[in-house]
């Protein structure tokens, strides 16, 4: 915590205005001011400089840029694995600096997390995984079991039900983790690179899956370097290069 | 914590420690052995401070006679002896009698009687006991001065020496039982450690998914609780059955000796026993989690 026992009192300033500004747009999902975030290390890195940003209700982003451009750094602070330096961070009308140690994981409830590298848990069947994240939650098991076929059917792997992911595809992976992602209905989905590893085909799958999520009022956050995917599928793209948002265009391009 | 979600922790320790059996079976064992030092040193202790009590209960002074002192001449010296300061009780013990006691001691073991044949090597006595126990050496000085009076003995020196040897028990005991207790929890440390290592994937999905802190480390308490719990599942297994054997030996063989059988005192033990491998490996657990399980 960067923050000192004076810097309390600002802080508190600061969030009743936030929060008035913020209350006149109640749609907003993501609300940054002035976030900064630097590393202190052997040598000092300021991974994020004075970024403001707005995302609505709904919305599908696209996070473009280079590495170390701070996109990590950015879904770090999103899913309040972290603080930021200086600035202000709301998400569903809530502070992230105001936030207790023990909310927090209530508060990740809202936010659904898909990776490059799927993370799933090869010794457990599809299913288990997918029931792996209403059980972390201390969700009731009858629910677990209506709820996780449903989820699996709408991401086409119904017939995989009983399979390990080892004897799965690329695609058919990140479709599992996409599943347990969107399985306690979250607010946000935050995407790492979810195609990174896919061939083309697969990756067009996924990100309809991911647009088909969209459309039903989820708002997605996408981290993606595949150019050729931005600029087809014609959404918000914001761009950042060096810590700084370098481009935010709606329906834009890589 | 819900039912259901016990479940699931209780299932996934038992997964860790199978898939860590080795280092679940070492550290079970040091568990196990560092209980079964601390039962015996506490036993040990019980039966020793059963024993000094029993000896203080029956502390006496034994006067012993000069054997050419008639038997009326004996009978005569109670007077005097019921004079001296301090004296409860006196007790006039013929030598016939001093030979039965001793027949009934050792039971059915008569070889050791048998061997005397006809004679009888014991003087008469006087058996006298003190009002207070602090008394004895007094009264006993004061009695050896009495002419018809060949020895007085009483069990003082003998108290002291158990009193001694309970202590000397009980530290050695504790110093045993905390150097190998901390090596039990640091195996148990590192057990679930190589579990938390195991499992990182796991941990990091249930962080993100917002499995709240204690939903996570439930699992590996869990597991150094088990460890704990089964070393001190085996620990009393062992100490009962060692134990009894010791206890049905001592009866046969030894039975002056007053060995603690109360069923109470010692089921205590087992009880506390119990409950330290539980802490134990509670303790094993939280030093790891502490330390690796960043939540």
């Amino acid at each position: 915590m960067e923050y000192d026992e004076e810097g309390t009192f600002s802080i508190w300033i600061m969030d009743t205005f936030v929060h008035i500004l913020s209350s006149s747009d109640s749609k907003s999902m993501i609300q940054m001011f002035n976030v900064s975030k630097t590393y202190i290390g052997e040598v000092k890195v300021e991974a994020l400089k004075d970024i403001n940003l707005h995302i609505k209700r709904g919305e599908f982003i696209f996070l473009v840029g280079p590495s170390g451009a701070g996109k990590s750094t950015l879904t770090r602070l999103l899913i309040r694995e972290e603080l930021p330096t200086k600035g202000q961070i709301m998400v569903d009308d809530r502070s992230l600096l105001r936030m207790r140690e023990r909310e927090i994981p209530y508060y990740r409830r809202k936010i659904g997390f898909i990776f490059q590298d799927f993370r799933l848990l090869m010794e457990r069947t599809i299913y288990e995984n997918v029931a792996f994240a209403m059980e972390a939650i201390e969700l009731p098991a009858n629910e677990i079991r209506e709820r996780v076929p449903a989820v699996l059917e709408m991401v086409g792997l119904e017939d995989k039900i009983n399979s390990y992911p080892h004897q799965l595809s690329g695609g058919q992976q990140q479709r599992v983790c996409i599943a347990r992602a969107v399985v306690n209905d979250p607010l946000l989905i935050i995407a790492d690179e979810p195609t990174g590893n896919l061939d083309p085909d697969n990756s067009w799958e996924v990100m309809n899956i991911l647009h088909a999520i969209n459309k039903r009022g989820t708002t997605v956050i996408t981290a993606t370097h595949d150019r050729e995917m931005v600029n087809r599928m014609k959404k918000r793209v914001i761009a950042l290069c060096d810590g700084c948002i370098v481009r935010d265009e709606e329906r834009g391009e890589y | 914590m819900k039912l259901s979600s016990m479940q699931y922790a209780i299932r996934d320790a038992l997964r860790s420690m199978k898939r860590n059996a080795i280092m679940t079976i070492a550290s079970i064992a040091t568990v196990a052995v560092s209980l079964l030092i601390l039962g015996s040193a506490w036993l040990l202790v019980l039966n020793s401070e059963h024993l000094t009590g029993v000896m203080e209960s029956e502390l006496e002074i034994n006067a012993y006679l000069k054997q050419d002192v008639t038997r009326e001449d004996a009978l005569n010296l109670r007077r005097e002896l019921e004079a001296v300061d301090g004296v409860a009780e006196v007790v006039f013990v013929a030598k016939e009698d001093g030979l039965k006691g001793l027949q009934e001691r050792f039971g059915e073991d008569t070889s050791i009687i048998d061997a005397l044949g006809e004679s009888n090597p014991l003087p008469d006595m006087y058996s006298i006991k003190a009002g207070v126990a602090e008394n004895v050496p007094k009264i006993a000085e004061e009695v050896a001065t009495v002419s018809q009076v060949e020895t007085v003995r009483y069990g003082q020196g003998m108290v002291e020496k158990l009193l001694a040897l309970t202590r000397w028990l009980r530290t050695a005991g504790v110093v045993l039982v905390i150097a190998i207790g901390l090596a039990a929890i640091f195996l148990i440390a590192t057990t679930i450690r190589l579990t938390v290592f195991a499992r990182r994937k796991a941990i990091g999905i249930m962080k993100l998914v917002g499995a709240t802190n204690w939903y996570i480390r439930w699992p590996f308490f869990l597991e150094g609780m088990f460890i704990g719990l089964v070393g001190a599942g085996m620990a009393i297994f062992l100490l009962h059955f060692f134990y009894n054997q010791l206890v049905q030996n001592v009866v046969l063989t030894l039975n002056f000796l007053p060995i603690l059988q109360e069923e109470t005192l010692i089921y205590n033990v087992y009880k506390y026993l119990f409950f330290i491998g539980t802490f134990l490996g509670a303790v094993g657990s939280a030093i790891s989690l502490r330390r690796f399980l960043k939540v």
